[in-house]
């Protein structure tokens, strides 16, 4: 647990000396495209002496400055596969970045969309020592929450406290200065694989970066993505990505559960290269211009023109018609959104008061989604685009780059998670002081 | 499938160049780079060709060269000298104790101690040096007024209010107008001596001179061998009571050698010989008188 502490607040650290430098990169390494977001901090909010929430939830204290864009190498399933391939697109995506700010980065908050999230749901209770609840209570009421046993070989990326009642009340956000006697909290902890997370830092380090904060991406393509009454009254944000499909479920501003699926776009486009014989280059150009999910009868009639340079006329002159891939297409983003509404079933999603699904990221965007997906997920799905951020290139403020915004604003205002809290002191061993006082009093 | 031909290229930069780019985006580095870098290559180049002495001496000689063309212009030379506020001699003097030779750049001239050197002179008491417009070296001094005449074992020599030598004199007869002091001490008394003479003038060219006895105190001598002796205090009050018995008894007419007024409470007369007898004798012939 201590470890734990002290390798997040070593990278708040390196956040907070990140911000009074005033520059930070943002890095999206997702199985088709890493994206890299250069920020400076230097707007009204920054120096804003009083706590909380700024106004634009903190988004007014920083603008883009350099925004890059690579194709993703050696990355699957949003897990780092091939680490000298990985490293090469992360040091284009930067050195383009940089080139585009005219500024050097040395700090990076990246995201991670595969690496098989795990969410567990804690709570702990204590006795207020006081009449009021104290800032070292919230510490302690944190510190009683049960851990489970997330298993050898994970690593917690995200522990946030949720909820917290104080007696019979609940749902309080913020119980400090209140009157009670027990104080009970809800916790959410997300571990994710520690190999890939050692592979992210590895290969980050090797591009001369340090990591200033790391998050999963399906957390923050939910804060891009979904407006403030959806994060209050209860939303799933689905991020679809080129090798994952990110969820997460929002309820009363806080994620508590997150999940993803190892099915993404990619998977459509080799779907496409295999039913078509054509190479993936190819099928993914195919699935970005025509492709689709719901057939028509216009759509039996457009040909596509596959091509190919193989040098045999037949083979090279191949035309499709447009249904035909539809016909390809849908089955697996069918599979895809039956996983993901299994995922939503098995985390109770069915219970919130409000069921607002909202599909993000670059899958998103194949034309039909919305209706198929309200026939599989329920009737209150929308497309998300991410919030408008300042200095954001128009390339940049498709569905694709949900997560990376998220980060942003993630960067500009974390939230509140476990190690931002004290340890109380209980946790630190007394026994020695006890031996001492002992001796002295057998000794004198 | 790509054709053999056309060489796949990695958009991807290399580590080295990734590095490179990052050193050159440094604020540091880069200021480094426009203003360290070429400031280094100046301070090299022109320290390498500095530390060649044949260098150095074409610097320095041409320095050298530019100074003394500077120099010599015409607008800087000093060609004659100008002494003013002294006399004939003291003007030759001067000339003497100057050798300069003209024309000489006033580049050249230490005016300071040329003021130094005339003001060394005795006859000089202050002396003010400067170059005028039109390349003349004016030397204005303010000439020594001889006071009195000092009569020593090595001679008359003139000497001015405040007692400081002026010059030699041949004779007394040459400034007849002086007063004349002798005595060991008799130039740092010279104030009191002016004002013995002056207290004297109704003696007339009776008065000889002064001299000064052991250093303290004066001794005023008139024409046949009469001393006044004065005490070392309130001698001018002593001198006025002697010149009013003079002048109510007609004191110095009289057959003595010295009045002493050392001891104002009782001043005393000294009578020569003849006049002693003849005193006595007096004395002699009026028994009940005398005693």
């Amino acid at each position: 647990m201590r470890e734990l502490y002290e390798s997040q607040r070593a990278m708040r650290n390196m956040r907070q000396a990140a911000m009074q430098r005033g520059v930070i990169a943002i890095l999206d390494v997702g199985t088709s495209k890493i994206a890299c977001l250069i920020l400076r901090f230097d707007g009204p909010e920054r120096f804003r002496d009083s706590d909380g929430v700024g106004s634009m939830a903190g988004q007014s204290s920083f603008r883009v400055i350099g925004a890059a864009t690579t194709r993703s190498r050696g990355v699957r399933f949003g897990e780092i596969d091939a680490m000298a391939e990985t490293e090469r697109a992360v040091r284009t995506a930067v050195q383009a970045a940089q080139k585009m700010a005219q500024v050097r980065v040395d700090h990076v908050i990246a995201c991670l969309s595969g690496a098989r999230p795990r969410s567990y749901g804690l709570d702990g209770a204590i006795d207020v020592h006081g009449q009021m609840v104290e800032e070292q209570d919230i510490g302690r009421v944190l510190a009683a929450c049960e851990m489970p046993d997330y298993g050898a070989g994970r690593h917690v990326i995200h522990a946030q406290p949720v909820n917290f009642a104080l007696d019979h009340r609940s749902g309080l956000a913020d119980p400090r200065g209140q009157i009670g006697n027990r104080l009970t909290c809800d916790m959410h902890l997300l571990t994710v694989e520690d190999m890939a997370v050692q592979n992210m830092i590895h290969a980050i380090g090797r591009c001369d970066l340090e990591l200033a904060g790391l998050a999963s991406s399906a957390y923050v393509s939910g804060i891009s993505s979904l407006v403030e009454d959806e994060q209050e009254l209860g939303s799933a944000c689905i991020d679809m990505g080129g090798g994952s499909t990110g969820i997460s479920i929002f309820m009363k501003k806080h994620m508590i559960y997150a999940d993803s699926v190892r099915m993404g776009g990619d998977h459509v486009t080799s779907d496409i290269s295999m039913g078509l014989q054509v190479s993936m280059s190819v099928a993914e150009r195919i699935k970005t211009f025509y492709g689709g999910l719901v057939a028509t009868g216009m759509d039996d009639r457009e040909q596509i023109e596959i091509g190919g340079d193989t040098g045999d006329w037949e083979h090279d002159r191949r035309k499709v018609s447009r249904a035909e891939l539809i016909g390809i297409m849908r089955p697996r983003v069918e599979e895809i959104l039956e996983e993901v509404r299994g995922r939503l079933d098995a985390a109770g999603f069915d219970h919130l008061p409000s069921q607002q699904i909202v599909l993000t990221g670059g899958g998103s965007q194949i034309p039909g989604l919305d209706s198929l997906a309200s026939k599989i997920l329920g009737q209150q799905v929308r497309l998300g685009r991410p919030l408008r951020v300042q200095g954001l290139p128009q390339a940049a403020t498709g569905a694709a780059f949900a997560s990376a915004v998220g980060l942003a604003l993630f960067a500009a205002h974390p939230q509140d998670e476990w190690w931002d809290f004290e340890i109380p002191a209980e946790r630190y061993p007394a026994r020695s002081f006890k031996r001492a006082v002992k001796w002295f009093k057998d000794n004198w | 499938m790509r054709s053999l031909s056309r060489a796949y290229r990695d958009p991807a930069p290399s580590r080295w160049r990734y590095r490179y780019q990052r050193l050159m985006l440094t604020p540091g580095f880069r200021r480094m780079l426009r203003v360290g870098l070429p400031l280094l290559v100046v301070a090299g180049i022109g320290g390498g060709w500095i530390s060649q002495p044949a260098n150095r001496d074409t610097v320095a000689a041409a320095y050298a060269q530019v100074r003394d063309q500077i120099q010599n212009r015409p607008e800087f030379l000093v060609t004659a000298m100008a002494v003013e506020g002294a006399d004939a001699g003291l003007s030759a003097e001067i000339r003497r104790v100057l050798p300069v030779e003209f024309p000489v750049s006033s580049f050249l001239l230490d005016l300071e101690e040329m003021r130094q050197t005339v003001g060394a002179v005795a006859a000089v008491e202050s002396a003010r040096v400067r170059v005028r417009p039109g390349g003349v070296l004016e030397v204005a001094v303010t000439q020594r007024v001889p006071a009195a005449v000092w009569r020593t074992r090595d001679g008359l020599k003139l000497i001015d209010a405040s007692g400081t030598y002026v010059a030699p004199l041949a004779n007394r007869a040459a400034r007849p107008d002086l007063p004349l002091v002798a005595g060991e001490g008799a130039d740092a008394a010279l104030a009191e001596a002016l004002a013995l003479y002056g207290v004297s003038r109704p003696l007339g060219d009776e008065l000889r001179g002064l001299v000064r006895m052991g250093a303290r105190r004066w001794d005023v001598v008139l024409a046949d061998g009469q001393k006044v002796m004065l005490p070392a205090e309130g001698a001018v009050q002593a001198m006025e009571r002697v010149l009013a018995l003079d002048e109510a008894k007609d004191l110095f007419g009289r057959d003595i050698a010295a009045v002493d007024m050392r001891n104002s409470a009782r001043p005393t007369i000294r009578l020569n010989p003849p006049a002693m007898v003849a005193l006595r004798r007096v004395a002699e012939q009026e028994p009940g008188q005398g005693q």
